[in-house]
């Protein structure tokens, strides 16, 4: 499902080369061509293995991070202060479930199964995004998540829309929608907070002292450290650079923080008239590598608690399909364009 | 697919009566009277449909995109299918 540039470009290459390396780099032509016409990648087109794999691992580290992000803000559900709160936590948690199963499914049509992910995530061959390695301490650490966490996830995610392969591009589209709500809600939490009694302020404060950093390892190292950014770049997987990116959610966050009347724990953030951007401090790359090794503060509980929940359900996926089995010549036949 | 993966199932959700039923996603189910309620809870959370069907992605023909060219090239040859092709003098009206 190619668009026309890339098919005329293989359609004129693949006339004159009748062998085996001659259609390959038809192929690779083709694609090259559809990537530089910024036309989108679809399942069932030729793409070199080496964007497959990449692609791959990105949406299911994307995906396992969406499925693994449910922990820290489920830790409240039963505490939330009012029905109200309540309300909006489960629907938001749910949100990131349906997040990962959408980023699942556009990962399966590269070729792996859903099993195969889940094991790799369970085994911890596939990794989950950093952030989710933190404990949510107080009430006022699902304020920050929301606001801080799914900010620097939008402004990731935002430009992936755009993203080359298609199931990919799709599936951001209506995560970013739903992303929204998440940063509003997590917003108005913390404004109620800081502007509340000295205790709820203080516990404001202390939630965004302890998620502003974490936060803004969210983007990756820096340029010059990252491995994978030139490669996803030029495939037009990834449309800007970490530190790009980065100082876009600096940028967005400092007046922000003014509003909730809330100070971002930075002693080295001020505007830098020259630029046009917001200075700020170095980032505690040790610490980031730390955590992505399994050594933060809930890598451990994080994994077990997901292997735990997999094995738990196990039950209820063996009644469904037995329950499918018994019932199959059921199974399919609902109406069609009558229904 | 693998042996313990429940079978795939594509989603097509209609937003509002007189639209057509549109590709939303996909998802895992073991039967279709599942697949319809997963695909509500994962493809309209927010309204977004009023009506849905699942369709089991095995029973899905498609065009393969290596033959896009051949198989829709009928198609591209025949300008005279469309209004612009006509040239009519200046002043007609209705037309």
């Amino acid at each position: 499902m190619a668009t026309a540039a890339a098919h005329r470009a293989a359609g004129t290459l693949m006339h004159g080369a009748a062998d085996a390396i001659g259609e390959a780099e038809a192929h690779q032509r083709a694609f090259d061509a559809a990537v530089a016409a910024d036309e989108r990648i679809e399942p069932r087109d030729w793409m070199p293995d080496a964007y497959r794999a990449t692609l791959i691992r990105q949406i299911a580290q994307h995906a396992h991070s969406e499925i693994i992000g449910m922990q820290p803000e489920a830790n409240w559900i039963t505490r939330a202060p009012s029905l109200r709160r309540k309300a909006i936590l489960l629907a938001k948690v749910q949100d990131e479930a349906g997040h990962g199963l959408y980023l699942y499914s556009a990962a399966e049509t590269l070729g792996t199964s859903r099993e195969e992910l889940l094991d790799k995530l369970h085994s911890g061959r596939q990794k989950y995004s950093s952030i989710f390695n933190y404990p949510t301490l107080t009430w006022a650490d699902v304020g920050a998540i929301g606001w801080l966490v799914d900010g620097a996830a939008i402004t990731n995610q935002v430009p992936l829309c755009r993203c080359s392969y298609g199931p990919y591009a799709r599936a951001m589209v209506r995560i970013c929608k739903e992303e929204s709500f998440h940063q509003r809600q997590g917003y108005e939490l913390l404004l109620t907070l800081s502007r509340g009694t000295p205790e709820q302020h203080a516990m404001a404060q202390d939630a965004v002292d302890r998620w502003w950093w974490p936060s803004l390892m969210m983007f990756g190292p820096p340029d010059d450290a990252s491995q994978h950014s030139a490669q996803s770049m030029a495939w037009k997987i990834k449309r800007h650079s970490n530190d790009e990116l980065r100082q876009r959610f600096v940028d967005i966050c400092v007046p922000q923080a003014e509003s909730l009347g809330l100070t971002l724990p930075d002693p080295d953030l001020k505007w830098n008239e020259e630029r046009g951007h917001y200075d700020f401090g170095a980032i505690d790359w040790d610490e980031f590598r730390e955590v992505l090794k399994g050594n933060g503060p809930c890598n451990e509980q994080r994994l077990s608690r997901r292997r735990q929940a997999h094995e738990e359900g196990a039950w209820v996926r063996e009644a469904a399909a037995a329950h499918a089995a018994k019932h199959s010549n059921h199974a399919t036949g609902t109406e069609g364009e009558q229904a | 697919m693998t042996d313990t993966d429940w079978p795939l199932w594509e989603v097509f959700v209609r937003s509002r009566r007189g639209l057509s039923h549109t590709h939303a996603g996909s998802l895992h189910a073991p039967d279709a009277e599942l697949a319809l309620r997963n695909a509500r809870d994962l493809y309209t959370r927010r309204g977004e449909g009023v009506s849905i069907w699942v369709v089991p992605s095995a029973a899905i023909t498609a065009s393969s995109p290596d033959e896009k060219d051949p198989f829709f090239a009928p198609s591209a040859d025949k300008p005279y299918r469309h209004p612009t092709f006509y040239e009519i003098p200046e002043g007609v009206k209705h037309l």
